[in-house]
């Protein structure tokens, strides 16, 4: 029952690599086939974006009981995240390269927003590495990582819609509305990002243990 | 008269190209999928993935071990 979420998660991405490429999408001129990257570019940051959550509860969680573990938690989750932004970026990239014209534009918001994203959360393993002294980083630790998310969100979140962006759903509307997904598309769309989070969460919780084991072999 | 005819014919003739011309219906992959070779993309996309997956099952069995060395 434990692996559960693992099967399900192995299961849904599979299936949005097979229906994904097979089901019919809307026909749009300059986006072309390339409208089936919904399927793959933006779970990614959705799986993301729940690491970065899940990072937060456990810095929160951090600041009370069981201060060290929840804290191994936090840093494994917000590496996790910073591994997903990668992709997330490079297929955004290429993306960009055959619809906007170029790989990386600064005209758009939500492009410069998620850099400054990364930047502070690898400020946050920065910020980590230089306290040696463990229940001082994890306070000052989880005390930034708080910071980190609701900062990671107004650039990624809040700060695109205030603007124009090339971006669909931002400039003001809100995303994947009706003009965005149409009802075929959601049925890929939608478990794809709950395949990739869970996803997320299999390579987050393998980290976990794996952090765990170090721990115990240092102790010895 | 007849002149002016073939002049209006041929601004009418014009116009319908020039509509016809500016809305070709949006290029995909039809070809593409009429050929069946989608299945080969899907085939290599879906192996790439499966391959990721036994990595991940491969080092959690490691892990397993390790962890009940440690257990122990």
């Amino acid at each position: 029952m434990k692996h559960l979420y693992k099967i399900l998660s192995v299961v849904l991405i599979l299936y949005t690599i097979v229906w994904g490429l097979l089901n019919p999408v809307p026909r749009l001129d300059i986006l072309n086939e390339t409208i089936r990257n919904v399927y793959y570019h933006v779970p990614i940051w959705f799986a993301m974006l729940f690491q970065m959550g899940l990072s937060l509860f456990y810095s929160i969680k951090s600041l009370g009981t069981q201060a060290l573990l929840n804290d191994a938690k936090a840093q494994t989750s917000a590496e996790t995240g910073l591994f997903f932004a990668i992709p997330g970026i490079l297929t955004g990239s290429i993306w960009a390269r055959y619809t906007w014209g170029t790989f990386w534009t600064f005209q758009d918001p939500k492009l410069n927003g998620v850099a400054i994203g990364i930047l502070i959360y690898l400020a946050y393993f920065i910020l980590r590495s230089s306290i040696t002294d463990e229940i001082k980083r994890t306070r000052i630790a989880a005390v930034y990582n708080i910071f980190a998310f609701v900062m990671l969100n107004v650039f990624i979140m809040i700060l695109p819609r205030l603007t124009d962006s090339l971006h669909p759903g931002n400039g003001g509307n809100p995303a994947f509305g009706k003009y965005d997904l149409d009802s075929n598309m959601r049925l890929v769309f939608y478990p794809a990002c709950v395949g990739w989070i869970l996803f997320s969460y299999w390579i987050f919780e393998v980290k976990t243990r794996f952090i765990h084991l170090k721990k115990l072999n240092d102790e010895e | 008269m007849k002149s002016k005819c073939w002049l209006l014919l041929l601004f009418l003739s014009g116009l319908v190209t020039f509509t016809n011309a500016q809305t070709p219906p949006p290029e995909m992959a039809d070809v593409f999928r009429a050929d069946g070779k989608i299945y080969v993309v899907i085939a290599v996309m879906a192996l790439v993935f499966i391959s990721l997956v036994i990595l991940l099952l491969i080092i959690e069995r490691r892990l397993k071990k390790l962890e009940n060395k440690f257990n122990k």
